[in-house]
């Protein structure tokens, strides 16, 4: 292995996410904890396995639905009571039974809106260049493959010793990742 | 092996190879040009009779008072409601459970979204002055006047847009990880920029993985009570109004049930053939189409009662003008029409009672096919049955279609098709990713 150029870390591929799960599992119990895994379809519990437990997601999609709602509801309130007040045979301004359906509209609107630019936001997308991409084999993380990714930003990484580390988990394949 | 909701055999890798071979491949076949070529002369069409439109007005349809809502506003309910199986498939199932959907659920989703596209163009031509669409978005305009909010019509406007927005959303965020497969094994560079830009950057990371999950979850959730509130919306138009057959409380129930049925229909009549030309019956297999039936049963037994009761309140309700109503749709000049509805809404689909129609595909089709036009069969009286002959027997009269009208409609049904076409050459018809998640761990590899 050359030692000169600056790497983004050793990537290690299986073939089933069950050898993934316990590769993750088996790296966390040796101390690694900036590392990522990639797979081509969700697999549960893995995460966890990661260390990830905070998910703000659920949170971000509930403001995004009040203010959705409120500003609906405010909006026409605003419009038909306040700017611009139709006095039609003397009925309530405030009309507000025949204001819910946009609000209910405008509540959803916002609420999906929130959800999906909220994944996208926290997930750090659009990234169209990730060192990742630099390895020929990472292409088959969308198709059939299951690959961790140890980072050399970790304390404990060390280039020998952790990919002796990953040879012990019974991978298809070690790959060196360049970092540019 | 009909109960099965995937072909044998099959690994993570068949999988995916299968499906994105159908876009990825290089040569265009000319099936698909000739279907393409037909589909866009309908487009074509189409632009010939909205620009003639907007030359002329909307005296070129046979729109005339008392029957001021034609074609435009039978056409819009009908595509609007098609498009709501996408919406259920995708969504409601999901949060069912329902695995079988994984595999018609982004091609149904497609279906929303260009029905969607049609439906959303008639009310805008209907309005006479169609350059004044904006009119209808509240904005701080110079005149100084705003929308008027207890009005169902706006309350359409943002149901609709809405839904097109949600249900546009919801797709593209089920494409992601499927248009980082295609950049992934794209071989021209022209595709792997394009679908990467499209996929942006996805690299399949758990925590991504995670979010994405938690989003979609949410997307579904947040979509189930939307494609209700649609329909239901929708209609509102008929049911504020105080129009003797319009001016019901069943209506909101009746509609949402009636939308899910054209929607199934329509989910079957373009899988069925799809599925035999790409070769796809180990994805979308009988369980499906059986599901399909099944749930198209469902509804049209709801549509039918709602039929019923419609009946039935204008005798219990007493009120002469509802009587009148009832009576000339059974008698009236448009009597043929109302038996042709009844016909092809609620005794043809009984036949999907036996399981022997059920797995037969031919059958399934033509079934689903009465069902199009059945509930197409059944905006039509809606509309025009009550308005033609109202309160006032003076104003009465009649309503004929005009060229320009069939123009109009022919050429939605072609732009629905072209579009579809083009989905189907350029983006993987089903979700890959969640068809990976299906194959029997056994078979994994």
């Amino acid at each position: 292995m050359s030692t000169e150029a600056p790497i983004y870390g050793l990537l290690a591929e299986f073939e089933t996410p069950e050898e993934l799960v316990e590769a993750v599992r088996r790296a966390r119990g040796a101390g690694y904890r900036k590392m990522d895994a990639y797979t081509p379809f969700p697999i549960d519990g893995l995460a966890e396995e990661l260390g990830f437990h905070e998910n703000r997601l659920p949170l971000v999609v509930l403001i995004g639905g009040l203010v959705g709602c409120a500003g609906g509801f405010l909006l026409q309130y605003w419009i038909s009571a306040i700017d611009y007040p139709l006095n039609i045979g003397g009925r309530p301004l405030n009309s507000w039974p025949a204001f819910i359906p946009v609000t209910f509209e405008l509540t959803i609107l916002v609420a999906a809106l929130s959800a999906v630019l909220g994944m996208l936001g926290l997930n750090g997308l659009p990234m169209p260049y990730h060192p990742l991409f630099n390895s020929p084999r990472f292409a088959l993380a969308s198709r059939n493959r299951f690959f961790l990714c140890i980072e050399a930003a970790d304390r404990r990484f060390n280039r020998e010793s952790t990919a002796n580390f990953l040879s012990e988990l019974k991978p298809k394949g070690i790959s060196e990742v360049s970092s540019a | 092996m009909s109960q099965e909701i995937i072909g044998p055999g099959h690994t993570y890798a068949t999988v995916t190879d299968k499906i994105s071979s159908i876009v990825l491949t290089r040569k265009t076949s000319l099936g698909w040009l000739a279907a393409f070529g037909i589909a866009f002369m309908f487009v074509m069409l189409l632009f010939y009779a909205v620009t003639y439109l907007f030359v002329e007005g909307i005296g070129i349809w046979g729109v005339n008072v008392p029957v001021a809502w034609g074609f435009a506003i039978i056409n819009f309910v009908w595509w609007i409601g098609i498009g709501h199986a996408g919406t259920l498939i995708s969504a409601i199932l999901l949060l069912l459970r329902q695995e079988w959907r994984t595999s018609i659920n982004r091609f149904a989703e497609a279906m929303t979204l260009f029905a969607v596209a049609c439906a959303g163009l008639f009310p805008i031509l209907h309005l006479g002055r169609p350059w004044f669409a904006y009119w209808l978005i509240p904005y701080p305009s110079t005149m100084d006047i705003w929308p008027q909010f207890r009005s169902p019509l706006v309350w359409d406007v943002f149901a609709v847009s809405t839904y097109a927005t949600v249900s546009l959303l919801f797709w593209y965020v089920g494409l992601i990880p499927d248009l980082a497969t295609l950049r992934d094994r794209s071989s021209s560079r022209f595709g792997r920029v394009v679908y990467g830009i499209l996929a942006m950057g996805w690299r399949g990371s758990a925590i991504h993985w995670y979010r994405y999950d938690t989003a979609y979850l949410l997307l579904a959730g947040l979509a189930t009570p939307l494609v209700v509130s649609v329909h239901t919306v929708v209609s509102f138009d008929f049911a504020i109004s105080i129009l003797p057959g319009w001016h019901t409380t069943i209506f909101p129930p009746y509609f949402v049930a009636g939308a899910i049925y054209s929607g199934f229909a329509m989910v079957m009549v373009l899988s069925i053939p799809i599925r035999a030309v790409y070769g796809l019956e180990d994805f979308i297999t009988l369980r499906h189409l059986q599901n399909m039936a099944k749930v198209m049963l469902a509804t049209g037994l709801i549509v039918a009662y709602g039929y019923l009761m419609e009946n039935f309140m204008s005798w219990y309700g007493a009120v002469q003008y509802d009587r009148f109503t009832t009576l000339n749709r059974w008698i009236g000049p448009y009597a043929p029409v109302y038996w042709a509805l009844i016909v092809f809404n609620v005794l043809i689909p009984q036949v999907l009672w036996f399981k022997r129609v059920r797995t037969n595909v031919m059958s399934l089709w033509l079934v689903a096919m009465a069902v199009n036009i059945g509930m197409w069969l059944e905006r039509f009286v809606i509309v025009i049955t009550s308005l033609h002959r109202d309160y006032l027997p003076s104003s009465w009269s009649m309503y004929y279609p005009t060229v320009w009208d069939w123009a109009t409609y022919a050429g939605t049904i072609g732009l629905f098709l072209a579009l579809l076409f083009l989905f189907l050459r350029f983006l993987p018809m089903i979700s890959i990713f969640e068809m990976r998640t299906l194959v029997p761990k056994s078979e994994a590899e």
